[in-house]
C-alpha cells in the first residue's frame, strides 16, 4: 500500500511539471510581460518607462528562462521561470499584482469556501442518493416516470436561475435571510443556509438521474435475482445489496472532488458575497491579475491529483476485489 | 447585386457543419444497420418533440448565420457601388422592425408607457411627472388605457387563428401522407394520429408543432405593434435580443464539438490501439489538462486572447468581426479543454475492441494499422462519439452563461443568453423590479436545453447498448389497455 502511494506521488510530479510549464508558456511566452504591463496600465498612451517600472515592481524584468548576465546557478535562478513558476512547487505563491501576499489570502479565504462547499457536497450527496433510491424502488411506476421527467427538467435550468430566483424569493420577498454577505461564528448559519440549499437543489437533477441509472444497472445483475429468489424482501435487497454495491461508483466518483472543495464555487460565492477562494479567483480574472490566476491553476492541479490518489485508495477500501499494484 | 455576401469565420464553420450532417445523413440512409438505431430515435415521442423544437432553433440560427452587407443608395449615375459598413444577417432583415423600433429605456412586456416616470413640460410652463407614451409600443392606440386590452385580445385571437390554420395545413398534409402509405382513408389516418396509434409518434410531434406555431404566430401578430417581451435598459426589444442569442448558443454548442472531435477520436483510438508509450504519452497529456480546473484554464486562455486582440486592433476592422473571432476562439478553447472525457471513453472502448477475434484475424491477414483503425475500430466506437456529442451540447449552452458571468465568455457586444443575464442580473434588486429580460433569457435557454436533453436521451437510448440492461425493467407505464387481463 505504502509503496503504491509513493509510486503514485512520483507519477504526480511529471504532471505538476506539465501544468507548470503549460501555465508558464501561456502566461509568459504567448503573452509577454510587456503585454501584461500594457494591459494593467491601460492600452493607450503608455510610455516605455512606465512599462519598465511596472515590470521591475512586479519582478517581471528578468529574462524568461536563461539569464545571460548572471553566472553559475544564478543564470537559472534569476529568471522569471524560476521566480514565478518553480517556486510554486514549494507553495511559495509570491505577491498578487496588487501587491498582497497570495498565500495569506488563500489561508484566510479557505474557511468561508469550505463552510459553503462541504455542506453542499455532503447534503447534496445524501439527497441525490435518497431520490435515486426512491426512483429505483418505485421503478416502472408513474412515480419513477415523473421523477425522471422532473430531473430532466431541473437539469435543463441554468444554475444562475436557481441563484437569482432563490435570492429574489427568499431574501427579497420573504426577508428570511440576508441577500449576501458573510460572518464568522454562529452568524455564519444565516448567511450560508440559502447558498447551500440552492447548491443542493441545483445539483439534484443531474445527480439523482445519474445515480438512478447506476442503481438500475445494479438491480439488473444476477446476484440481485439470487437474493430475490432466496425470498428476501424487496427493501432488504435494495438497501442491503443494491445500495452497497451501487455506492462503489458513487463514492469513487465523489472522492475525486473532495480536495477541490477547497477552491470553492466561483459563481455561488460571488453572487452571495462570500469571501472565499472562488470569489477571489473571479475577482482576479476580472481584474486580470495573472499572478493569482496562475497560483490558483497550480493549486487546483495539486488538489485534483490528490483527489485521484484518494480515489484509487478508496477503491480498495470499499471494494475488496480491487487490489493496488 | 443588391447586397454583398459576407462570410464570417463562424459562418463558414457552421456551413461546414451543416454539410457534414447532410453527408452523414445520406450515408446513414444507404446503410440499413445504421438506419435501425435512428429509426428507434424516431419512435421516441420525447426525442421527436425535442427534435421539433431544436429544428426551429436551428432554423433561426442558420438564418442568423447568413451575413451580408446591404447596398447603399449612392445616387451616382455612373453606377459606382457602395456597401454599408454594417454587417447584417438575414434574421436581422426579417426582424428589421424589432431592431429599429427601440424605446428610450425599460418598458414592460406589451406596455404602452415607459416603466419609469419622467418630468414632462406642460404647455402652460408647468411640469408634471408621468409615464410617457412609448414611441412604438402601442403607439397606434388613441385611448390606450381603454383600448389596450381589447386590442391585445383581438390580436391574440388573430394570431392564434393564423397559427391554427398553419397547423391544420401541416396536420392534413401529414395525415394525407400516412393515408397514402397505408392505403387507408384520410379520416382513419386522422383517428390513428389522434389516438397515438401510428408507428411514428405523430401525435406528439403535431402537439409540439401546434404549441410552437401558436406561440410564434401570436408573438408575430403582437410584435407588429407592441414589444412582446418588453425593452431593456437602453430600450432595445428583448424578443429581438433573445432571438439573436440563439445563434451564439448554437454555435458554442456545436462548433466546440467540431474542435473537440479530432483530438478526442484520434488520440483516444491511438492510445487504445497502439498501447505502450503512445498510450503513456496520451494519458499524460489528458491527465495534465484534466488536472487544471477547467474554468481557470478557459479563463486563462480567454484572457490571453483578449490581450492579443487589444494589442493587435488592426487585425479586426469591425466590431462584428472582432466579436466573431472571439466567439470562435472561445469555441476552440472550450474544445481544447473538453476533449479529455471523450478521449478516455474511446481509449477504454478501443482497448476492449482490439482484443476481439475479428481484430486478431485482421492483424493476422496483415491489414495495415490505418486500415484496421478506419474499418474495424472507428465504426465500432462511433456510437460513443455520437452520444458524447449530443450530451455535450446542452452542457455547453449552460456553460456559456456561467463563463459570460465570470467575464470570460463571448464579446460583450455580442448578443447571447450570458450577456443578457449578466446585464440584467442587477435589475432584480431594482425597485420596482425588471424581470422580463431575465425571464426571456432563462425561458429561451430552458426551451433550448430541455429540447436538446430530450433528444440526447432518445439518441442515447437508441445507440447505447448498456441502456438495454436497465430498460427491460421499465414496464410500459403509458397505456394500461386490457384492464381485465390477469397474468
Amino acid at each position: 500500500m505504502i509503496a503504491y502511494i509513493v509510486r503514485r506521488v512520483c507519477y504526480a510530479i511529471p504532471i505538476l511539471i506539465g501544468v507548470n510549464v503549460l501555465t508558464f508558456w501561456l502566461f509568459f511566452v504567448v503573452n509577454t510581460p510587456e503585454d501584461m504591463a500594457r494591459m494593467q496600465l491601460g492600452t493607450k498612451r503608455v510610455t516605455p518607462e512606465a512599462i519598465e517600472r511596472w515590470k521591475v515592481e512586479h519582478g517581471y524584468d528578468k529574462p524568461l528562462i536563461w539569464n545571460n548576465h548572471a553566472s553559475g546557478i544564478a543564470s537559472v535562478t534569476a529568471t522569471v521561470f524560476y521566480e514565478k513558476s518553480v517556486r510554486l512547487f514549494a507553495f511559495d505563491f509570491g505577491n498578487a499584482d496588487d501587491g498582497r501576499d497570495i498565500a495569506h489570502e488563500i489561508s484566510t479565504r479557505m474557511g468561508p469556501s469550505l463552510a459553503l462547499a462541504v455542506p453542499v457536497f455532503i447534503i447534496g450527496l445524501a439527497v441525490n442518493i435518497t431520490f435515486a433510491l426512491l426512483m429505483a424502488f418505485f421503478r416502472a411506476t408513474y412515480l419513477d416516470f415523473w421523477g425522471v421527467v422532473l430531473c430532466v427538467g431541473m437539469m435543463s435550468i441554468s444554475g444562475l436561475f436557481y441563484i437569482i430566483g432563490g435570492q429574489y424569493l427568499v431574501s427579497k420577498l420573504l426577508h428570511l435571510v440576508p441577500i449576501s454577505g458573510f460572518a464568522g461564528g454562529t452568524d455564519m448559519f444565516k448567511f450560508v443556509i440559502l447558498p447551500v440549499t440552492i447548491g443542493v437543489i441545483g445539483g439534484i437533477g443531474a445527480g439523482s438521474r445519474w445515480y438512478r441509472t447506476l442503481f438500475l444497472e445494479e438491480i439488473g445483475k444476477d446476484y440481485v435475482r439470487t437474493a430475490r429468489a432466496k425470498g428476501l424482501r424487496e427493501s432488504t435487497v435494495l438497501f442491503g445489496h443494491v445500495l452497497k454495491n451501487g455506492m462503489i461508483p458513487i463514492l469513487t466518483g465523489a472522492v475525486v472532488v473532495i480536495p477541490s472543495l477547497f477552491l470553492g464555487s466561483l459563481v455561488m460565492e460571488s453572487f452571495f458575497g462570500i469571501p472565499g477562494l472562488g470569489s477571489y479567483t473571479i475577482d482576479a480574472i476580472q481584474a486580470q491579475d495573472f499572478a493569482v490566476v496562475r497560483s490558483m491553476v497550480f493549486l487546483g492541479a495539486v488538489l485534483y491529483i490528490v483527489g485521484l490518489l484518494l480515489t484509487d485508495i478508496s477503491y480498495t477500501l470499499v471494494d475488496p476485489r480491487v487490489r493496488l499494484s | 447585386m443588391p447586397f454583398e455576401a459576407v462570410i464570417l469565420w463562424t459562418d463558414a464553420l457552421v456551413y461546414v457543419l451543416i454539410a457534414c450532417v447532410v453527408v452523414s445523413a445520406i450515408y446513414v440512409r444507404r446503410h440499413e444497420h445504421l438506419r435501425e438505431p435512428w429509426r428507434r430515435v424516431g419512435r421516441s415521442a420525447s426525442g421527436m418533440v425535442g427534435l421539433v423544437v431544436l429544428t426551429v432553433f436551428v432554423i433561426i440560427g442558420v438564418l442568423d448565420s447568413l451575413h451580408f452587407r446591404a447596398r447603399l443608395a449612392t445616387g451616382d449615375p455612373r453606377g459606382s457601388v457602395a456597401y454599408a459598413v454594417e454587417i447584417t444577417s438575414v434574421l436581422d432583415r426579417l426582424l428589421r422592425q424589432l431592431k429599429v423600433q427601440s424605446e428610450k429605456t425599460y418598458s414592460a412586456p406589451l406596455a404602452y408607457q415607459l416603466y419609469s416616470r419622467e418630468t414632462i413640460d406642460l404647455p402652460d410652463a408647468r411640469q408634471s411627472r408621468e409615464y410617457p407614451r412609448l414611441r412604438y409600443g402601442g403607439a397606434h392606440l388613441k385611448k390606450p388605457d381603454q383600448e389596450r386590452n381589447s386590442d391585445l385580445a383581438r390580436r391574440t385571437i388573430a394570431g392564434a387563428a393564423l397559427g391554427l390554420v398553419f397547423w391544420l395545413v401541416i396536420g392534413t398534409l401529414v395525415c394525407a401522407g400516412i393515408a397514402r402509405t397505408s392505403g387507408e382513408g384520410i379520416d382513419r389516418a386522422w383517428r390513428g394520429v389522434l389516438h397515438g396509434e401510428t408507428s411514428w409518434p405523430w401525435r406528439a410531434i403535431l402537439v409540439a408543432l401546434g404549441a410552437l406555431l401558436l406561440t410564434a404566430c401570436i408573438a408575430y401578430v403582437l410584435a407588429g405593434r407592441y414589444h412582446v417581451l418588453g425593452t431593456n435598459k437602453v430600450g432595445q426589444d428583448v424578443l429581438y435580443q433573445a432571438l439573436k442569442s440563439i445563434r451564439t448558443a448554437l454555435v458554442i454548442g456545436t462548433l466546440t464539438t467540431l474542435v473537440m472531435l479530432p483530438f478526442a477520436v484520434l488520440l483516444g483510438i491511438a492510445a487504445g490501439y497502439f498501447k505502450g508509450w503512445v498510450d503513456d504519452v496520451i494519458q499524460y497529456i489528458y491527465t495534465t489538462l484534466n488536472s487544471i480546473p477547467s474554468v481557470l484554464l478557459i479563463a486563462a486562455a480567454v484572457l490571453l486572447v483578449q490581450v492579443y486582440m487589444d494589442t493587435h486592433p488592426s487585425l479586426f476592422p469591425t466590431a462584428v468581426e472582432r466579436a466573431d473571432r472571439r466567439l470562435l476562439m472561445l469555441c476552440a478553447i472550450l474544445g481544447v479543454t473538453n476533449w479529455t472525457g471523450l478521449c478516455r471513453l474511446l481509449r477504454g472502448e478501443t482497448l476492449k475492441i482490439r482484443e476481439l477475434d475479428y481484430m486478431q484475424a485482421a492483424q493476422a491477414f496483415g491489414v495495415s494499422h490505418m486500415r484496421i483503425i478506419l474499418r474495424h475500430i472507428l465504426p465500432n466506437v462511433m456510437h460513443i462519439v455520437l452520444i458524447a456529442v449530443v450530451m455535450e451540447f446542452s452542457s455547453l449552452v449552460l456553460a456559456e452563461v456561467v463563463l459570460s458571468y465570470v467575464g470570460v465568455g463571448v464579446d460583450p457586444s455580442m448578443m447571447s443568453f450570458g450577456t443578457m443575464i449578466n446585464a440584467a442580473r442587477l435589475e432584480m434588486a431594482r425597485e420596482p423590479i425588471v424581470w422580463w429580460s431575465l425571464a426571456a433569457a432563462f425561458g429561451f435557454m430552458f426551451a433550448l436545453v430541455l429540447a436538446a436533453n430530450l433528444f440526447a436521451d432518445a439518441v442515447r437510448d437508441a445507440f447505447d447498448p448498456r441502456v438495454a440492461m436497465t430498460k427491460p425493467l421499465r414496464l410500459r407505464v403509458v397505456k394500461p389497455r386490457a384492464a381485465g387481463a390477469t397474468p
